[in-house]
């Protein structure tokens, strides 16, 4: 179970949250001028590392804005939390 | 030593010293024909079929734990073959048809119950989904068949049956070869299979790196050394990722949590397999008369084998609306499994852009059903250089292509 601190509302239950992936995707400008492989992974490939984990929450029963998360996916530590559109962090302790 | 009913009255008579250990403990070889990494079910399976379909016994299986102590010992042991998609029920049903003979093959008791499995359905939707469904397994000549309210009532007089909750049960869609194995004895009976065809199988061999030549797998550096094949498959579920990650290729998938959870034990009460999309459950007894039930993925990602509670909560919320009578049961026991979840819910089984290098993996929340037959069809794409025709349209390319195998209602739970 996590606790995750929402950057508008403090820290809340997990349970108030929706998961949203991996984080960082840009949508492509131009999709139209891509492969297919190059579509294919922007759509599909995912880093899913074991251990730091850029990604996506929603507070989906509270303020409902999105944001992102620095977490580990092995001990679920959240190492850090930043807006949507910040640059993502170095990892934490 | 073959087991046989002559062979325990002898040990009977000798107080059971004869009995050989199932299978070796051997140190690595440097070399192989074929590595298979991954001691689960389907890794075990794989070498078991190469040795034995393709007469390739030079291989070895590394495990970085010890056997079946991943998803295949922490599932809950369904086997079924009613899919929706033509690719998705020859594949299942190749497996199935092989589970049905397997405990003679393998001379090993994998408690192989055939004791039906019975989705339900809760509202209109889900029924015109499920008759769908039920003719199109139909028409891949595969038993399925539709029970209605009463028949559901006749078959499983525990469940719920009253109108008035909040998903009243309106039928069900019951495949009666399906029904459940024993874990543990598949790798067992799958690992002592393939060493007696000559295959090595070393645990706690955890591999580091997969050693290349420019476009060509030439072995792995494992915590027990470097070991060098020709040939690599990696059948590592959770760590699809970051196996595939060492040869250099990305994958579609991302590890989730999935959990389970036991009961007290009890005398028999369930006899068969029941599974609700709509309340999201399944449950099931073992021999051993624990319930087993088992429900959706934790949403996040994980590589840490536990998940949260209020997935629990809802699971056990579902089992107590549709068997009120369990609502007292204790629960003794609960885990969970890393599962490699692909995005059109469909395994990969597949050649790579590298040369000797094959994954077997996304088979998310099912994979223990489809066991023997992954193994099966993985076996003949390693030693072949080439799928069977099973397997070629679980081909890595097909994210590329768009020619996707859409199983998500295929658990018949969502996920």
């Amino acid at each position: 179970m996590h606790l995750i601190a929402c950057p508008w509302c403090g820290p809340r239950d997990e349970v108030e949250y929706a998961y949203g992936g991996e984080g960082h995707i840009a949508r492509p400008a131009r999709p139209e001028a891509l492969s297919d492989g190059a579509y294919a992974d922007y759509l599909f490939m995912r880093r899913n590392p074991k251990g730091v984990h850029a990604e996506r929450w929603v507070h989906a029963a509270g303020c409902r804005r999105w944001f992102n998360v620095l977490r580990d996916t092995v001990s679920h530590r959240i190492l850090a939390v930043y807006k949507m559109g910040e640059p993502r962090p170095e990892a934490g302790p | 030593m073959q087991y046989s009913i002559f062979n325990l009255i002898r040990e009977g008579i000798n107080k059971h010293k004869g009995w050989p250990a199932a299978f070796r403990h051997p140190e690595p070889k440097e070399r192989y024909d074929v590595i298979i990494i991954g001691g689960g079910g389907h890794g075990l399976a794989t070498a078991y079929y190469l040795a034995k379909e393709h007469g390739i016994r030079n291989v070895a299986v590394v495990e970085k734990g010890w056997l079946g102590g991943g998803n295949t010992g922490r599932n809950t042991t369904v086997v079924r073959s009613n899919y929706l998609w033509d690719q998705s029920a020859f594949l299942y049903e190749k497996s199935l048809k092989l589970w049905e003979g397997l405990t003679q093959d393998l001379n090993y008791n994998l408690m192989f119950s055939q004791r039906g499995v019975l989705n339900l359905c809760h509202n209109l939707h889900d029924l015109r989904e499920l008759h769908r469904r039920i003719n199109a397994i139909r028409l891949n000549d595969i038993d399925s068949e539709y029970l209605t309210r009463d028949q559901v009532k006749a078959f499983v007089p525990i469940l719920n049956m009253d109108p008035n909750i909040r998903y009243p049960i309106l039928g069900g869609s019951l495949q009666r070869r399906g029904g459940n194995a024993r874990h543990d004895a598949v790798a067992w009976g799958f690992a002592r299979a393939a060493d007696r065809l000559g295959v090595d199988i070393l645990q706690n061999c955890e591999v580091m790196a997969i050693l290349r030549d420019g476009a060509k797998v030439t072995g792995i550096e494992t915590t027990r050394g470097t070991i060098r094949a020709p040939k690599i498959g990696a059948v590592v579920a959770g760590h699809a990722s970051v196996v595939a990650g060492m040869a250099g290729i990305r994958l579609p998938i991302e590890s989730h949590p999935l959990q389970a959870l036991v009961s007290e034990p009890i005398k028999p009460i369930l006899h068969t397999v029941i599974m609700s999309g709509a309340v999201h459950v399944y449950v099931s007894q073992s021999d051993k008369g624990e319930l087993v039930m088992g429900a959706g993925i934790d949403t996040f990602n994980s590589y840490a084998q536990r998940g949260s509670l209020q997935v629990i909560e809802d699971q056990m919320a579902a089992v107590v609306e549709l068997f009120p009578m369990f609502s007292r049961l204790r629960m003794m026991r609960q885990w969970a499994g890393i599962v490699d979840v692909c995005p059109d819910a469909s395994p990969i089984v597949s050649k790579t852009p590298v040369e000797g290098f094959y994954v077997n993996c996304g088979w998310g929340t099912g994979g223990f059903k489809a066991t023997p037959g992954s193994g099966w069809v993985f076996a003949h794409t390693i030693a072949q250089d080439r799928p069977h025709r099973l397997n070629e349209a679980f081909n890595i390319e097909r994210f590329s292509t768009g020619e996707l195998i859409d199983e998500h209602g295929a658990a018949a739970v969502a996920h």
